[in-house]
């Protein structure tokens, strides 16, 4: 288990716990991010949002958000041919 | 007996995820003549279109695009509101099939508001291309709704889509019902039966779910109704499954709506192959643009781009529409004249109305093509990717990285600025961008620059007009953090980002043009009321009493202009001259300009006179002044529009004037303590 702002570029992951406030769960759930989902990572360049996808939706994320989110690792960059 | 037979009317309402496709399906439906208004209290645009199909005269409302159908945003109480109270026959939920999950989401939610839905699995081509298979009968089974997949850009399953709403129309809401669970369920029946006999448009379970998620809308609602012991009911009811159950209850019902949400696409979606998705076109493109050293400085080219296009081919127009005024105030006057219309009539039709609103639809070309080249930028998908880049820096400032645009904008114009502020979700966050929009440097200041830098200031022309535009920005910064931390309903954090990238995609020429005509419509409607209105006001105090010159001395303005004249003395330009141009200057900034011009004599003579009055010290505390004092008519009233308040435009007006006044007079007084 770690935060998504950890989470490399390629990396895939299933959200495990949203750690926040009501508005914050209703608002990330909204957009398709809810426990259990699976996600990957698109772009994170240690500085600044990152994008995720979700499918084929693309979402931008702030780091502070990113670090409230509480993933579990499906597929680490090692495993990626 | 034979009737006359009238089209029966059926209205429907269109639902769906921004992104969705859900504008082009409107488009498509209604060919593209939408009649667009505003949401009663709000400025949220509403388009309205209609279509005959099959004997209806179908009527279709587009909502706002939304995630779900909390009280969250504007956007969502809009859509709510809408389907509740005004309880459209039918309601179209336009979803994008590619990403149903999420799409289904606000599926999930109007069912349970109990509309009579129509499922729109929209983007069919995209679908097929990906050699994904959906099965809508199994879904028709499932949700007990008529389903129809579209391709709202190739324009297929239209004819579908409006059979599906003709026949659906007397069918009456849904039976589709989600289990919570066995331990919600009975948390459910039983803030059910204590809503027994409550007056609400909304269905009891819909309630109920509600006020267990915390709704601030529904607890209102019900708290209205008189059934304020059920609001208690159910808070205490959730922290109790919370402490039996170990489970937060809002997580819970959120993840049990997935719960059925995955269920059915598992039983409805095959993908017929397994390649995983890999790094699309749009991703490349965002690795670039995006990238932490090129991204803002490709964002600034774009912005770069668009201005100088935006000025030079604007521009061109621009003199053309001057001269056009400039020739109509005079024949017309002349002609009014010539059929022995009095004097001052003339002078009203000439130098009033048609310099006046002249002097604002000279920026319509600059207006329009600055659209053109923004709605294009959106359209393609680059604008959410500019908010995204710029989101860290806002933070610093206090604002979300949406609000960047609208600043960005202020330096073609704040209109079309102040009115892009409408992408920005949260209100606090909204009203803050269009309260500091006004400080942002307008094209229309130049001129009033170009003037003064030209006389005062030859050698340094370029420094000092950066010098200008740098303070504009430090001021609307300023008081940004200012307002953030000083009044109370601007007060909160700043909402983080957390927003869709859509993917990027060529336009086309028409739906470009259709985005482009609806901004500039609305500058059009201002230039026609608001702006009309105090041409009219500021030309009769130029005018009265009528044995004077127009806008001499001895006139009403020419009066008041003495009178505030001292004011103007600790700022370094005591001249009623000064005042007189600064009141113009209200009707748009450039008109400063002419206003001198009348004033000595003719432009030429400008240099001579202006260099007799002013010094250079007086000179730049005067730009400052015209630069921050207050927000032009077509702003102001443009402020009004978007705040639908007379307290905030009021507030605008009355702190640019206070604001402009101090930092004119600080620069004039510490000027002259250096010099």
């Amino acid at each position: 288990m770690m935060a998504l702002a950890f989470g490399r570029p390629g990396e895939e992951f299933e959200v495990a716990e949203l750690r926040g406030g009501r508005g914050f769960i209703r608002r990330l759930s909204e957009m398709g991010i809810y426990p259990g989902v699976k996600l990957s990572i698109v772009s994170n360049q240690g500085f600044g949002p990152i994008i995720l996808a979700i499918n084929s939706t693309r979402i931008g994320i702030g780091r502070g958000m990113a670090m409230k989110i509480i993933v579990k690792p499906l597929k680490t960059k090692e495993e990626i041919p | 007996m034979k009737t006359i037979e009238k089209l029966k009317t059926i209205r429907v309402a269109l639902a769906g995820n921004p992104n969705s496709g859900k504008s082009t399906i409107f488009n498509a439906l209604t060919g593209g003549h939408a009649h667009v208004g505003n949401w009663p209290g709000v400025t949220v645009e509403k388009k309205e279109g209609k279509f005959e199909y099959n004997g209806y005269n179908i009527i279709a409302t587009d909502l706002p695009g939304t995630y779900s159908l909390t009280a969250y945003s504007i956007d969502e109480r809009i859509a709510r509101d809408y389907i509740v109270k005004e309880k459209p026959d039918v309601v179209v939920c336009v979803v994008d099939s590619t990403n149903l999950e999420r799409n289904l989401y606000l599926l999930i939610s109007l069912l349970e508001l109990g509309a009579n839905v129509v499922l729109d699995l929209n983007m069919a081509d995209i679908i097929e291309q990906r050699k994904i298979k959906i099965d809508t009968k199994r879904i028709e089974e499932l949700l007990g709704i008529p389903a129809v997949m579209t391709s709202g850009i190739k324009g297929t399953g239209l004819d579908k889509l409006k059979e599906a709403i003709v026949k659906a129309k007397d069918r009456k809401g849904n039976s589709v019902k989600i289990n919570y669970g066995k331990e919600i369920e009975e948390v459910i029946r039983k803030i059910e039966e204590q809503l027994d006999g409550i007056v609400s448009p909304y269905p009891k379970r819909f309630l109920s779910l509600k006020l267990l998620e915390g709704d601030s809308g529904i607890i209102e609602e019900v708290k209205k109704a008189g059934y304020e012991n059920v609001v208690k009911t159910a808070l205490q009811e959730s922290s109790r499954l919370e402490k039996e159950f170990g489970f937060d209850i809002e997580t819970e019902i959120i993840e049990k709506r997935y719960g059925f949400i995955e269920g059915i696409v598992h039983q409805c979606v095959k993908k017929l192959t397994t390649i995983e998705e890999k790094l699309t076109v749009s991703d490349k493109i965002d690795k670039v643009v995006t990238n932490r050293w090129f991204g803002i400085p490709i964002f600034a080219f774009m912005m770069w781009l668009t201005f100088q296009l935006t000025f030079t081919i604007g521009g061109f127009f621009a003199d053309y529409i001057d001269t056009f005024f400039g020739w109509l105030a005079e024949s017309s006057s002349a002609w009014l004249l010539s059929t022995g219309a009095p004097n001052w009539l003339a002078s009203l039709v000439g130098n009033g109305i048609i310099s006046g609103v002249g002097a604002v639809l000279v920026f319509l070309p600059n207006i329009m093509i600055m659209f053109l080249f923004l709605s294009f930028l959106e359209d393609v998908g680059y604008m959410a990717r500019a908010a995204f880049i710029m989101d860290k820096a806002m933070h610093a400032i206090g604002l979300p990285g949406k609000s960047f645009i609208p600043m960005i904008l202020g330096f073609g114009c704040n209109i079309p600025a102040i009115m892009s502020t409408r992408t920005i979700s949260d209100e606090r966050d909204r009203l803050l961008t269009i309260l500091i929009n006004p400080f942002i440097s307008c094209s229309a200041r130049l001129p009033v620059y170009i003037l003064f830098t030209g006389i005062f200031f030859e050698k340094n022309q370029g420094l000092i007009v950066f010098s200008l535009y740098a303070l504009g920005i430090l001021i609307a910064i300023l008081s940004a953090k200012l307002f953030r931390t000083a009044i109370p309903k601007l007060k909160g954090p700043v909402s983080p980002l957390v927003m869709e990238l859509p993917p990027y995609r060529l336009p086309s020429l028409k739906v470009v043009s259709i985005h482009t005509w609806e901004r500039g419509r609305e500058f059009l409607k201002k230039a026609g009321t608001i702006i009309f209105a105090g041409v009219i006001v500021i030309w009769l105090l130029a005018s009265i009493p009528m044995s004077a010159e127009y806008a001499s001395e001895a006139t009403l303005i020419g009066r008041l202009g003495k009178v505030f004249a001292p004011l103007l003395k600790p700022a370094g330009f005591p001249f009623w001259q000064a005042a007189v141009a600064l009141f113009f200057g209200i009707i748009a900034k450039e008109v400063v300009v002419g206003t001198f011009g009348t004033l000595f004599g003719g432009e030429e003579n400008l240099p001579i006179a202006l260099s007799k009055i002013f010094t250079p010290l007086s000179a730049y505390s005067f730009m400052v002044m015209s630069l921050l004092y207050i927000p032009c008519i077509a702003s102001i009233g443009v402020i009004f529009r978007e705040t639908n308040s007379w307290k905030w435009t009021a507030f605008s007006v009355i702190y640019s004037l206070i604001v402009g006044w101090g930092v004119a007079v600080l620069i004039y007084q510490i000027g002259s303590l250096l010099i």
